[in-house]
């Protein structure tokens, strides 16, 4: 996260997934342009989506995990339709649910988020394996023109969660205070 | 004095007159025209989703980035909105759903009848506010309605349409 999203610029704007992507996006130290999400699983996608296509001139970032992807699998379809050049989707893939034990994500078993992505006619498609290919996965995010999805692998960690806010309504109003709309 | 078949394009003039900008829906025959009209206005993106949940998400990240979005569904769709709503509820984003309803009225697939018997309730235990037209020269008003409580006050609001209003299913030709 913390490469991802090192001098992040004015224009980006994060939605992270419930669960470990926002708690790791808040440790990064909190922003008012990030919409943290403590519910809505499977929605983080489509609200990337919603987003980015009302805010052509900023770049979307959503970072979720495997298991909240999943549960909005669909919603690569329906972005692949609609392919904004601002929205990126990245997926953090630890092949389990963080939140609730550590139970096996069906991307343990071999289910391929990259190449549901990528079925979807969402491209470019990224497999990011290494800190190379992180760093060039930043170095894309930064000049982002084409919808582009990646997933991160990573290591099945439980470290200290940091919380963020959790007030919806502060969360909205202080995301369109962020970018000059009236709360 | 339009046509009572006209309803569908004064929900359409409703939405224009709201600056409605996104339009998320699943195929439904009973918005057929109303999808039309939208996929054909070039200010407004007509977005298709595989399940009405990913239409409440959509219409909330419109809402953050400054933008009015619509939500068309038919009655078994918002079954499926359930816990995406919480979303809309816990932030108060403000979201607009036009809904064809099922299994109220000759209808013949019992299928339907499920999730059509109680979507008064599930919109009233969602906090939604709910405005149902059985007439044609209703329409218009309930939807004018319906924008005002929803994007006045950042609130879930509901119009639903009659199966009266939209029409029997014709099962075999």
């Amino acid at each position: 996260m913390a490469t991802l999203l090192a001098d992040r610029g004015d224009d980006l704007l994060v939605v992270p997934g419930l669960g470990s992507t926002t708690w790791d996006l808040a440790a990064l130290g909190d922003d008012d342009r990030n919409f943290y999400l403590w519910g809505a699983m499977g929605g983080a996608a489509m609200i990337g989506l919603g987003l980015a296509l009302a805010q052509p001139k900023r770049r979307v970032a959503v970072i979720t995990g495997d298991g909240e992807m999943l549960m909005g699998m669909g919603s690569l379809a329906t972005i692949g339709i609609q392919r904004p050049g601002n929205l990126a989707i990245v997926v953090f893939d630890n092949g389990v649910y963080g939140e609730t034990g550590m139970q096996p994500s069906h991307t343990q078993s071999g289910v391929d988020l990259l190449a549901v992505a990528g079925a979807c006619g969402i491209g470019p498609c990224l497999d990011v394996r290494d800190e190379a290919a992180l760093r060039d996965l930043a170095v894309r995010l930064k000049g982002l023109r084409e919808t582009l999805f990646a997933r991160v692998l990573i290591a099945a960690d439980e470290p200290p969660r940091v919380l963020p806010l959790r007030d919806g309504v502060a969360l909205k109003d202080r995301f369109r205070a962020a970018i000059g709309l009236r709360p | 004095m339009s046509a009572p078949a006209d309803w569908p394009d004064r929900l359409f003039a409703t939405l224009k007159r709201a600056d409605i900008r996104q339009v998320g829906y699943v195929p439904d025959a009973g918005h057929a025209r109303l999808i039309d009209r939208c996929r054909a206005d070039p200010h407004i993106r007509d977005v298709v989703l595989t399940t009405e949940e990913e239409g409440v998400a959509l219409a909330a990240g419109a809402w953050l980035g400054g933008e009015r979005a619509a939500l068309l569904m038919q009655s078994s769709g918002l079954g499926n909105c359930v816990n995406m709503l919480s979303l809309a509820r816990t932030c108060r984003f403000p979201l607009l759903m036009l809904i064809t309803m099922r299994g109220e009225w000759e209808e013949f697939n019992p299928w339907q009848v499920p999730m059509g018997s109680i979507v008064d309730p599930v919109l009233k235990l969602c906090e939604a506010e709910v405005y149902r037209v059985r007439n044609a020269d209703e329409v218009e008003g309930a939807a004018e309605r319906a924008v005002q409580h929803v994007f006045g006050d950042e609130r879930i609001a509901a119009v639903l349409l009659s199966q009266q209003l939209i029409g029997k299913k014709v099962w075999t030709k």
